[in-house]
């Protein structure tokens, strides 16, 4: 070997690339990057912070943790995916970006996302606007009388809640029981007409998830758990995702 | 759904969305399905407090849905469709943002005065179920 060669001293760096590959399926692909650029030209997040996927895949591999760690930018992509979609090596760069976020540290996470979280946290509704499970019951049985009520074609319409056996356990964003509840009836019409053998769960009925998107695994998986218990628990068949 | 289901279920979706409208009333945007952009609702953005960027970001969507030149567009979610919402409101677009079961419901005949608060002026009086009940 020529005396001039460069030598590298030292263990190598332990790299947030290296760490997220072990914890994805496949590594992500994260080392098939081509630099086509396919990712860039159709992600409506390129160009906010001077950030796009292929230069935040890029800085992954060049080790620039420091950057990718700090950059607001994991903020602004919603990992909606058409990236790894249109990607000929199907790289997986949402789930560089959500382990991007969940280097954060906590505290510094988008208040709005750790509240929600939070919020979620505090009883078993799983809703982010912290809607006990006794208001939830509340509202629906108070909606559900009024309609029956007032539309009597819709007199034997059911909004049932901890049914047991039903096949489809159907969940439903906070904001609609909580500050919009006449959004709630045309769903249960379609359901009652379709004969649909439906419950919502008096725990766990939340369809939000900002734990997930605050990128903090414990919450997220308490809450899903909370959620997937109860379907469970009623015998349900069918988790019906409505967010 | 479609990103867990792929794009068989855009097409069903397709199929009730025309069968509520009519055929010919139904616009599809360019580009579509899996290939279609993220309205910017999703992953938090809407809660990020990163305001700005949330609609800079949503531009491109919006732009989509006023070259289709449609009076409503239909979102899938609660997510979606307060993000399309506030786009609309703050680029001045002149469509409506509605939830898939609000054109169920009117093309039923059931849709109540009080389950209205997202169609427009052109629709807000068309086939009013119990009109009497309106508050």
């Amino acid at each position: 070997m020529p005396e001039n060669s460069i030598k590298i001293k030292g263990k190598k760096k332990s790299l947030f690339i290296d760490k997220v590959k072990e914890i994805i399926p496949d590594g992500g692909n994260l080392n098939l990057c081509l630099t086509c650029g396919a990712c860039v030209s159709g992600c409506p997040a390129t160009g906010l912070e001077g950030m796009d996927p292929r230069k935040f895949l890029r800085m992954a591999s060049l080790g620039m943790d420091e950057e990718l760690t700090t950059t607001p930018w994991v903020w602004m992509c919603t990992m909606c995916q058409r990236c790894s979609y249109v990607c000929p090596m199907k790289i997986d760069i949402p789930q560089l970006v959500f382990n991007a976020r969940a280097a954060w540290p906590r505290d510094q996470r988008p208040k709005g996302i750790r509240d929600s979280c939070d919020m979620a946290m505090r009883n078993d509704s799983n809703s982010a606007m912290g809607t006990a499970p006794d208001d939830f019951i509340f509202v629906v049985q108070d909606v559900l009388a009024e309609y029956q009520e007032a539309q009597p074609e819709f007199k034997d319409m059911q909004a049932p809640i901890d049914k047991v056996g039903s096949h489809f356990f159907l969940n439903q964003n906070s904001r609609e029981p909580v500050t919009e509840p006449d959004e709630l009836v045309p769903l249960w019409k379609i359901l009652h007409l379709a004969g649909v053998d439906w419950t919502y769960g008096s725990k766990g009925w939340a369809a939000e998830n900002y734990c997930l998107f605050l990128a903090d695994n414990d919450c997220w998986e308490h809450v899903t758990r909370v959620s997937a218990k109860q379907a469970d628990e009623l015998g349900c068949k069918v988790f019906l995702n409505t967010e | 759904m479609r990103k867990s289901f792929g794009d068989e279920v855009a097409d069903d979706l397709r199929f009730v969305v025309k069968s509520i409208v009519g055929e010919e009333n139904f616009i599809e945007m360019t580009p579509n399905k899996s290939n279609n952009y993220c309205c910017g609702g999703g992953g938090g953005f809407l809660q990020s407090g990163h305001t700005e960027a949330r609609r800079s970001y949503g531009k491109i969507k919006y732009d989509q849905i006023i070259s289709t030149g449609a009076d409503y567009c239909i979102t899938g979610c609660h997510n979606c469709h307060a993000q399309v919402h506030d786009l609309a409101h703050h680029f001045g677009g002149t469509f409506n943002t509605v939830h898939l079961w609000t054109l169920i419901c009117l093309s039923l005949g059931i849709l109540g005065p009080n389950e209205r608060t997202y169609l427009g002026d052109d629709l807000k009086e068309v086939n009013v179920f119990h009109p009497e009940t309106a508050l």
